[in-house]
């Protein structure tokens, strides 16, 4: 135990709740926060936290889990790769299940590809070390809390002088989805609940555009749950006062400037690029690419492979989803024919994803 | 996928440092950080490397604000 488990507090959390119901009582319709990040939704379903709050405050799960934003394109060139001799995928282990057009890297795997499900990308980089024989790829998915460490990975492979490690990046950032989550009217959104580790690297100041151009409250809010009802509650206040303002409530870990040295890695070993998110498009500048300067990294351009034609499932909700239009139980497949077991959309694979957690702790 | 552990540095050499939280231990690279980092204090941990450092002090006085204002009984 620890004093950093005090954010844990259930009293703490009872007050918070009790604050937040004195605060909006009597208030009509009610206020929409959408939490961004797929961290915090499970957080919200883990510790059962919207049944804390009033009928005044409704939260919805917005673009955040990596894994479900990842198009299937992506997987169905990991799963091209994985099928070439001599080479081992190295990945989180959030992606072995997610389906692509019509295998995953599961399936893959039964069938005698080597996929190994690895902790840190550095434990990547000592399989390629290990493996001389061989190439080995890491499938680089994942916001500004993982990029870096996967620019860390390229950065250590180069003073290594390696030649058999790859990265397969698709890296999505922050915080371009929400701007065009804030200008869509179907949707209305009140307030953000920012994402944290996200934040530890880009900044808080990354949401005042944001913030400035569309009026819109921004909390940069921590896991645990008295620091998502005091994102919360901080939210409550500024909706109610008419304000917008980009605010720190996890201010023990998010500077305003955010992390220099890491922001300064990223941009060493990634360009920007227009990114292709599930359910919301290619946005312009939302993603990171490797940088050419270290294209010999790059598996796309080093490891040509034939992938196969895209096909999306049908039926599934994802898309919707992850522009906070619908619940989990609005879906037609949700607990039916799409479960964790056998997901057939990406929100039920990741764990974070909005159904998973729904079909863990709410159903 | 952006889970994060506050751990406790308890040993470091060049980049590499060793953390423990409740017991558990994990090695996190420091190569990330742009502030200094001593045995004793709290990073956050993703990935096998630190990702920030977690400024105690602040931590207590959000602690200590939180039970002041939102404690039940206090607010009747």
């Amino acid at each position: 135990m620890n004093y950093l488990d005090q954010f844990r507090d259930k009293e703490l959390v009872r007050g918070l709740s009790q604050r937040i119901r004195t605060l909006t009582q009597g208030r009509g319709k009610p206020l929409t926060f959408m939490e961004v990040c797929g961290t915090h939704t499970m957080a919200i379903y883990q510790y059962g936290l919207r049944t804390l709050l009033p009928p005044e405050v409704r939260l919805i799960s917005g673009p955040g889990c990596p894994v479900c934003v990842t198009p299937n394109g992506y997987l169905d060139r990991a799963i091209a790769l994985c099928r070439q001799p001599d080479l081992i995928i190295a990945t989180f282990g959030d992606m072995m299940r997610v389906p692509g057009s019509s295998s995953s890297l599961m399936v893959e795997r039964a069938k005698g590809a080597e996929v190994r499900i690895v902790y840190s990308p550095l434990d990547a980089v000592r399989i390629a070390v290990k493996n001389p024989g061989k190439r080995v790829v890491f499938l680089g998915v994942g916001f500004e809390t993982t990029a870096p460490t996967i620019a860390g990975s390229i950065l250590a492979a180069k003073a290594l002088g390696l030649g058999n490690y790859f990265v397969l990046a698709s890296h999505k950032t922050m915080p371009q989805p929400m701007a065009i989550l804030s200008a869509d009217p179907e949707i209305s959104v009140d307030g953000y609940l920012c994402p944290a580790h996200v934040s530890a690297i880009i900044g808080a100041n990354a949401y005042r555009p944001l913030c400035a151009e569309y009026g819109i409250p921004c909390v940069v809010t921590g896991f645990e749950p008295t620091d998502v009802m005091q994102g919360v509650e901080m939210l409550v206040r500024q909706a109610l006062s008419g304000e917008s303002r980009v605010e720190i409530q996890y201010s023990r870990v998010v500077r305003w400037e955010g992390n220099l040295k890491a922001q300064a890695i990223l941009a060493e070993v990634f360009t920007p690029f227009d990114a292709d998110w599930r359910g919301i498009g290619v946005l312009p500048g939302s993603g990171l690419k490797i940088a050419q300067r270290y294209q010999a990294f790059d598996a796309e351009l080093a490891i040509p492979v034939a992938v196969e034609e895209l096909k999306e499932h049908k039926g599934c909700l994802c898309g919707e989803m992850l522009k906070g239009k619908v619940s989990p139980f609005d879906c037609p497949l949700f607990g039916k024919s799409c479960t964790p077991e056998s997901p057939i959309g990406a929100c039920m694979v990741s764990s974070e994803g909005t159904c998973a957690a729904a079909y863990k702790y709410a159903r | 996928m952006c889970v994060g552990v506050p751990m406790q540095v308890i040993s470091i050499e060049g980049d590499q440092a060793m953390t423990e939280v409740d017991g558990v231990r994990r090695e996190a690279n420091l190569m990330l950080l742009d502030q200094e980092v001593v045995v004793g204090d709290f990073v956050i941990v993703h990935a096998g490397f630190a990702i920030s450092k977690l400024d105690q002090e602040d931590a207590r006085e959000t602690l200590a604000m939180m039970r002041e204002v939102f404690t039940p009984e206090s607010m009747g």
